[in-house]
């Protein structure tokens, strides 16, 4: 039975970090049609920027606490600022490309981001552990976890609320789904496309971020991780569906308990699972479980 | 008088748009039929079925007594139905005349399966080519990238490639749209020649009134999924029904007599 | 016409020049050209893809596969003595042979996807070798496995010759296998892979399948990598987990794109440059290689689609 649960929250816990960094994805390419490579080196500039605030912030010996508001900070710290240069800065130029030519510049800035990251850094790696054990343990079934990891599944359904809650609700979101749905008609209509794809892809960075920021206390942060975690994500969004949110939602969990199972029962297979499941949904749903119907070409 | 093509009972739906209702009509060896009807009357939807591309909610489709109503475009090609497009269907990045030979080299890889083109062999591919290019009048742009070319020439082409397979039966599908209409009677005179050689029945789609007058034996008339007339060209464009619903009253009434331009 | 015809000149030309002058050449620059034209393999397959409209993020599975097929069968049955693990022909034919039969079971279902998730798909099986490889000891796990050779095609060389046979092996099985693809590429099934890349519709409508030519392609492509494979794991005498890692594939992709689709040549010489540059860069910026890399493509993306060939491409047939 522990066993069970242990697979279980452990599969969930894993879920949500990796639904905080899929769903950004997953919108950015519904909205942009853009499937963003370098989405995991912004994951990994979160981890980073987080390290340096938190290493700073107990550096100087201020309020512990407190500390846990340098994530979101950094998640939108690195947000605000890389996302409107690389969207304004470089894609903008490049609309209108075949999807394929797009990956190939996403993948361009993946390689320009990972130097970038080894020249402000370095190579060795970083901690920001103080936060991760400060708010104690807890049991589940006799098991310990942290209360840290709860945080993670909360601020995982909370993300996955209000995104929905934005999208179906109000104004903005809906004029997002519009253009989900339809670039060429939504221009039409006199919606400003170009800036929503402004705020899709500044949103969908500090999403990225934010995973980053909130694992940087439970890892060691490395340059490998946002290229080790951007082929998870792919994994994510496949499954569930290029541009769906609940296919974020659905494919982070499906990816989170296989993975899961895997570690505790057969750990060799770990990475292979994942993928195994990946190419499974493919052969059975090619454009994920949860896809937008496809129009008729002649 | 031998019945080449047969649809039976054909129906198609889209949602709420009925494109094809209950359609039945057979086709001859060697007619010339023109398909008229307004946007959306299931004039391409007819060929898209016959062509295997859509398949009928229901209904079959017989070609020379087989029934084809559930194959492939590719199966169909080679039993020896072709046809051109609304919107010319190339190889953009290449030339005209490497166009010409990957529809060629298609029918030498597939030698076995096309019904009606074993006698091509390889190393007649480029004369074929060549000859095709001056039947069509295209030789002057056989160097030329396709996707840079005028509409008429595409249009041309695309007829040319769905021709160079030798097909028995022959689907255009608006040959003369897009084109100048000075172009329009050069490029059906240059269709109906180059075929005017090999035995084939022929089935297109116009707008064009006087186009289908001229060069038909045979015209039918869609009309919201249904076929609403089919008789001899004067017959057709002097019913009331295709008057209403077609080509509309100020269209002159058909001269009496109005013979198909090229004779088979 | 003129263009096809100057590449089979070139490589008539390249054979004998590049033959002769490696022995000339020093003995870390040949090891570097056996590396550059053994992924240069691995390329050329990628540019034949590409030709045929898709772009694999996934040759890494048959890379690695090349690489590692002779050495893991030869340890899994014990063949320690045999030509299996240690002659510099065998060794990446049969990792060739090996990469052809996957890719074939393998194409079924790939031949059925395009763009995004074609390569999305082509990755997550290069990720699954990887996943496997990692953490089976009976393959050597992330330390993965040292190779060497002893013989060419059986026949035994001495360990100071050894690096100029490994060379002279790679400029040969370079030589045959762009002349084949040369020759295939203007052969009817060949010249059917742009076709399918314009107008898939239109191909199926003059009677040809479309997932055959796929298909075929997709094989072609995996041979090609297999035996890249087997030649630079015979040329770093090590194979490990990393050669399936989907940015090794990245890689490929990258010298693809830089070369671009115009030639049988322009992988190989792509490869040469970007190994050369990589070798360079890694030496003097290391932490700024990637980064050059990475501007270098968008240089290219953006003012020359076709790549890096596209420049010495005469432009006489086009209209």
């Amino acid at each position: 039975m522990t066993d069970l649960v242990s697979v279980l929250v452990d599969g969930i816990i894993y879920s949500s970090y990796l639904f905080i960094i899929s769903v950004g994805l997953t919108l950015i390419y519904g909205v942009m049609k853009i499937l963003n490579m370098a989405h995991g080196s912004l994951y990994a500039l979160g981890a980073y920027v987080t390290a340096t605030f938190v290493g700073f912030w107990f550096g100087h010996n201020l309020n512990p606490y407190v500390s846990f508001l340098l994530l979101p900070l950094a998640a939108v710290v690195v947000g605000l600022v890389a996302g409107p240069l690389i969207e304004r800065g470089l894609l903008r130029f490049m609309y209108g490309k075949d999807e394929i030519v797009l990956v190939l510049v996403t993948y361009a800035i993946l390689l320009i981001l990972e130097d970038v990251i080894k020249l402000a850094w370095g190579v060795e790696s970083y901690s920001a552990y103080q936060p991760y054990g400060l708010l104690g343990n807890f049991e589940v079934a006799g098991l310990p976890y942290t209360v840290y990891d709860a945080l993670l599944v909360v601020v995982a359904i909370g993300v996955g609320v209000a995104l929905t809650w934005v999208l179906t609700r109000t104004r903005q979101g809906k004029l997002l789904l519009a253009v989900i749905h339809d670039r060429e008609v939504s221009a039409a209509m006199g919606i400003n496309v170009q800036r929503v794809y402004t705020v899709t892809f500044t949103v969908g960075t500090m999403l990225a971020a934010l995973g980053g920021a909130l694992i940087a206390p439970k890892v060691s942060v490395v340059p490998a991780m946002g290229v080790d975690v951007i082929v998870l994500a792919f994994a994510v969004v496949v499954i569930g569906g290029l541009g769906s949110l609940p296919g974020a939602a659905l494919g982070s969990v499906i990816v989170g308990l296989v993975r899961s199972t895997a570690v505790h029962h057969m750990p060799e297979v770990e990475l292979f699972s994942i993928y195994f499941v990946m190419a499974l949904v493919l052969i059975f749903r090619p454009k994920g479980l949860f896809s937008a119907a496809e129009a008729r070409k002649i | 008088m031998t019945t080449i093509l047969h649809a039976r009972g054909l129906n198609k739906s889209f949602g709420a748009v009925t494109a094809a209702n209950n359609i039945d009509v057979g086709v001859e060896r060697d007619s010339i039929v023109g398909l008229i009807g307004g946007n959306g009357a299931g004039k391409t939807t007819f060929i898209n079925m016959v062509t295997g591309y859509l398949k009928p909610d229901s209904g079959t489709i017989h070609y020379e007594g087989r029934d084809i109503t559930s194959l492939v475009p590719r199966s169909i090609t080679q039993l020896g139905i072709c046809r051109s497009f609304q919107i010319p269907q190339l190889f953009n990045t290449l030339t005209v005349r490497e166009n010409l030979l990957t529809a060629l080299g298609i029918v030498v890889i597939e030698r076995k399966k096309f019904a009606s083109a074993s006698t091509l062999r390889s190393d007649g591919v480029d004369a074929v080519a060549d000859e095709t290019l001056e039947r069509f009048r295209l030789a002057e742009y056989r160097n030329h990238v396709v996707g840079f070319l005028p509409e008429g020439v595409r249009k041309l082409l695309d007829i040319a490639m769905a021709m160079v397979v030798k097909p028995k039966i022959l689907l255009l599908d608006e040959p003369t749209s897009g084109v100048s209409a000075d172009e329009k009677f050069f490029i059906m005179d240059m269709v109906m020649d180059a075929l005017r050689a090999d035995n084939v029945t022929i089935l297109f789609v116009e707008h064009d009134m006087d186009i289908v007058s001229r060069y038909t034996d045979r015209i039918l008339a869609f009309y919201e999924g249904r076929i609403i007339a089919d008789d001899v060209p004067d017959a057709v464009l002097n019913n009331a029904e295709v008057r209403k619903y077609v080509i509309g009253e100020s269209h002159p009434p058909a001269a009496a007599g109005g013979a198909r331009h090229a004779a088979h | 016409m003129i263009a096809r015809d100057r590449t089979l000149a070139m490589l008539l030309i390249a054979l004998p020049v590049c033959l002769a002058g490696g022995w000339l050449l020093p003995a870390w620059v040949q090891s570097l050209l056996v590396l550059a034209l053994g992924k240069g393999l691995v390329v050329l397959g990628l540019v034949l893809l590409m030709r045929t409209g898709l772009v694999s993020f996934g040759q890494g599975l048959y890379f690695c596969l090349g690489a590692y097929a002779a050495v893991s069968v030869g340890k899994i049955f014990k063949l320690d003595n045999s030509i299996l693990m240690s002659d510099a022909l065998v060794m990446p034919l049969f990792g060739a042979a090996v990469a052809g039969v996957v890719a074939l079971v393998l194409g079924f279902l790939l031949a059925r996807y395009r763009a995004i998730f074609f390569a999305m798909l082509s990755l997550a099986f290069s990720m699954i070798l990887y996943g496997l490889l990692i953490k089976i000891p009976a393959l050597g796990s992330s330390d993965g496995f040292n190779i060497s050779f002893k013989t060419v095609a059986g026949v035994a060389i001495a360990p100071a010759a050894q690096l100029y046979t490994l060379y002279a092996v790679a400029v040969v099985l370079v030589f045959f296998a762009a002349l084949a693809l040369h020759q295939y590429l203007r052969s009817h099934l060949g010249r059917l892979a742009e076709a399918v890349r314009d107008n898939e519709l239109r191909v199926e409508y003059m009677g040809s399948s479309v997932r055959y030519v796929v298909h075929v392609n997709y094989v072609i492509a995996a041979v090609l990598a297999g035996l890249g494979g087997g030649l630079v794991g015979l040329s770093i005498g090590h194979v490990d987990p990393d050669l399936a890692y989907w940015t090794t594939s990245g890689e490929f992709v990258f010298v693809a794109v830089l070369g671009g689709t115009g030639s049988v040549a322009a992988p190989i010489i792509a490869s040469l440059l970007f190994e050369a540059i990589k070798s360079a860069a890694y030496q003097y910026t290391p932490y700024t290689w990637q980064m050059v890399l990475g501007i270098s493509l968008l240089l290219v993306i953006m003012f020359l689609p076709a790549g890096l060939w596209s420049v010495f491409q005469r432009r006489a047939k086009r209209a």
